[in-house]
């Protein structure tokens, strides 16, 4: 029983970081525009000055 | 908004910290990576633009640029030279919906992240009960869903929770209030049992519920933001750029939604009119079929009252802007919508009417089971159990998730197809519809006139005749002109040709021979006292004569037909002269016409046939439309419409043919049809599963995931509708 006494919090906290890293992208506007997102990653040229 | 910006997008070193103003613009044609790189790279090649992000999704490019170095005009120049066509939105109006998906978004995700959890730990719990868990253990467990439910709860509860409480506060009960009541009862119960160490905990069924609902929730607004940012996009590309002339006479660009009374304006020849006025100076053509109708220009001088959407024809005029005038048609125009918009706003939504029903029964069902078995002898505790089960599981997740999902689901099919879903609850007026009203110039028609009897001109004569055309802007020299290389090949334009405004062209050719293309008048010929002909005469021979007529959509008579196939009524409504509106009519296979139609009459029309009965949609693009776009139970109008019709219309399709009229309608009726069956199954599980729960066998658990699984059924019946469009 002890191993819940660990495995119980590491579950929510990984949980956590998943919630936290959502929230975060969201806020960051990567679900701003979903289609273009597909292209982006196919661009070679690094996304600098043109 | 740049702290935030994503590795991806393109961003310039800034300097220093110019003071910076952000831009939002619609890009019509953008379709893949390709066109979002060059459009991102020409906004940032010029001066003072320090990023520029464009969205593929809402067909959007957002700069921020040093406004002392380059404004909207300069983008949409530039743009414009790498062919894209832009138009400034008004920063303000956009953000709201955005904000609020986001709201709930953020809400879904967080009430996810609990649920899983919390379901996690349940099951730990409700099979240590039928086993060997410590119970000390099981109480640790049951205090840590608490621990988790209760900040869930109060965080993503909130859009229920306010919603209900306007509708308490005002005196009604709308869905949320069932909604809130059975996720409050269940986690107040379960913290109290959980408080005594009881085994009935059920913050597991309280959050999944939450979850499934505002999953629901969410798609109906992301429904609501597209169908709005696609308008808002549509509306601001047609309004455009005029050319001011400042006080100084020099001429400046300037973004037609800033356009203010008192402003003088350029309107080149064949250039739509931005903004109302008034003429000051310039003798020419308009045509003004997107407003009234007619497809005859009308004749422009000193003091004539233009509307913003009419093209001018011929000459360069002056105008100056004027602020809408009560005694104007577009001020009646508005005062007819107005009324019309009103009636409209009795209209209740499929899913509104159900929880109309619904509401008062759940909150029925769930009373009765705690009265009763109270009176049965069990305890408050066992009572109040069994009542949360009957409120779970009657909670209306098939009325807040699976109507919104298939209209979603709808929407970005049609999306697909170039016709946009303007008001959320169209599509279920659509479904209803038995009776459909077109609207004749640029609805039935292309709006553009077309050469008739195009056979009867000699090759000669019509190549000669495109050839002194194609140099004019005036539709009927355009006419000629496209049919001239229709017949002869490329036409190119005669050099040395007078254009006189409302008369015609004349040239004169190296050998004195003198061509004239115009006016019955301007060539010396009999008129036919057919307004739109033209008459064409070469030195001496005798004038020949075009006739034009309004050029039908190629699939005007196909539609017609399979609409009528259908079972749906068809009639043509104009405010065109009789003649023409009956050989539309007879040419796109329409018996039913009236003529000389008012937008009054055109109400009154509409008001009639649903006395009679009928609902009818309104298939139109006028200004002249508007109200009866307003008024009318559903209605669709193209693309190339006047911007107040689009406004009042619940769809707009692009491009030059009828056929997503009918798609619309299809889809609009597989919609409802799969809202129903979504329905059926709801009521089919709450037949089954209601009775089992007042007599007690349900526990909130199996009641939640009994929910689930009817949610998650809807949903996939749902994604249905949006698979088959792909293929």
């Amino acid at each position: 029983m002890t191993a819940l006494a660990w495995l119980v919090p590491v579950a929510l906290l990984l949980g956590g970081i998943g919630l936290t890293a959502f929230l975060w992208a969201l806020r960051s506007g990567q679900f701003d525009d979903l289609d273009g997102a597909a292209y982006r990653a196919l661009e070679d040229e690094p996304p600098d000055q043109s | 908004m740049t702290a935030h910006l994503p590795a991806a997008g393109l961003v310039k070193e800034a300097t220093s910290a110019p003071p910076t103003a952000t831009l939002v613009l619609a890009v019509d044609n953008m379709h893949c990576g390709g066109c979002l790189r060059s459009v991102e790279r020409a906004a940032l090649r010029l001066p003072g633009v320090s990023s520029a992000r464009a969205s593929l999704t809402a067909k959007r490019l957002t700069i921020t640029v040093d406004p002392a170095q380059a404004g909207e005009v300069d983008l949409i120049a530039a743009l414009d030279q790498i062919g894209f066509h832009a138009a400034p939105i008004e920063a303000v109006k956009q953000d709201r919906g955005d904000a609020r998906q986001k709201y709930l978004l953020r809400r879904v995700a967080v009430a996810g992240f609990a649920a899983m959890n919390i379901m996690l730990i349940s099951i730990a719990v409700w099979s240590g009960t039928a086993s060997d868990m410590e119970p000390s253990l099981a109480g640790a467990f049951r205090w840590l869903s608490a621990l988790i439910a209760l900040p869930t709860v109060v965080y993503a509860g909130q859009p229920f929770f306010m919603s209900a409480a306007d509708a308490l506060r005002g005196g009604r009960l709308n869905m949320n209030v069932p909604i809130s009541l059975a996720i409050l009862l269940a986690t107040g119960m379960s913290l109290y049992q959980t408080m005594l160490g009881n085994e009935q905990v059920y913050f597991d069924a309280a959050v999944a519920l939450l979850f499934f609902l505002l999953v629901g929730r969410f798609l109906d607004e992301s429904l609501r933001v597209r169908a709005r940012g696609e308008a808002q996009n549509l509306l601001s590309l047609q309004g455009g750029i005029a050319s001011v002339i400042e006080a100084d006479g020099s001429c400046s660009q300037v973004a037609a939604h800033a356009l203010r009374p008192g402003d003088r304006l350029l309107v080149a020849a064949g250039e739509r009119v931005a903004a109302d006025g008034v003429i000051t100076s310039g003798h020419g053509q308009i045509d003004q079929s997107l407003i009234t109708g007619e497809s005859t220009p009308v004749t422009a001088t000193p003091g004539t009252r233009v509307y913003a959407g009419t093209l001018n024809l011929t000459d360069a005029l002056r105008i100056e802007v004027t602020a809408a005038d009560s005694a104007t048609l577009l001020a009646e125009i508005s005062r007819l919508m107005l009324a019309a918009e009103q009636g409209k706003a009795r209209y209740r939504r499929l899913a509104d009417r159900a929880a109309q029903i619904y509401a008062p029964a759940v909150h029925g069902l769930g009373l009765a089971t705690f009265v009763g078995w109270l009176l049965l002898g069990a305890s408050w505790q066992t009572a109040l159990t069994y009542a949360i089960s009957v409120l779970i599981i009657t909670c209306p997740c098939a009325l807040a998730l699976a109507v919104p999902a298939v209209q979603i689901a709808a929407a970005s099919r049609l999306f697909r197809q170039g016709i946009m879903v303007k008001s959320a609850d169209g599509l279920e007026r659509l479904a209803e519809t038995d009776l459909v009203a077109f609207d004749k110039t640029g609805t039935l028609t292309l709006g553009r006139p077309e050469l008739l009897d195009e056979d009867a001109s000699p090759d000669g004569v019509l190549a000669a005749a495109g050839a002194l055309a194609g140099s004019s802007r005036h539709p009927y020299a355009r006419a000629i002109a496209a049919a001239a290389e229709r017949r002869c090949g490329k036409v190119v334009a005669a050099a040395g040709i007078e254009e006189r405004s409302g008369e015609g062209l004349l040239r004169v050719s190296p050998e004195g021979e003198e061509e004239r293309l115009g006016s019955a008048a301007w060539c010396g010929a009999e008129s036919g006292g057919e307004s739109s002909e033209v008459w064409y005469r070469r030195g001496t021979e005798a004038p020949r004569r075009f006739r034009f007529a309004d050029a039908l959509r190629a699939d005007a008579a196909e539609t017609v037909a399979v609409l009528k196939h259908r079972g749906y009524g068809v009639v043509l409504l104009s405010g065109d002269c009789a003649a023409v509106v009956e050989d539309i009519a007879r040419r796109s296979g329409i018996e039913t016409w009236r003529a000389g139609l008012k937008p009054a009459d055109k109400i009154a029309w509409l008001e009639a046939s649903a006395k009679e009965g009928h609902k009818v949609l309104m298939v139109g693009d006028g200004l002249n439309d508007a109200p009866a776009l307003a008024a009318a139970h559903a209605s669709i109008s193209p693309a190339s419409a006047a911007d107040l019709s689009q406004r009042a219309a619940d769809f707009v399709f692009q491009g030059d043919k009828l056929a997503p009229v009918l798609e619309a309608m299809a889809t609009a009726r597989r919609t409802r049809a799969m809202a129903l069956q979504n329905f059926t199954v709801a009521a089919g599980y709450n037949a089954v599963c209601v009775p089992l729960a007042m007599a007690g066998f349900v526990t909130p658990l199996i009641a939640a995931i009994v929910m689930s699984t009817s949610s998650i059924l809807v949903t996939l019946n749902a994604a249905r509708l949006a698979g088959r469009g792909r293929s």
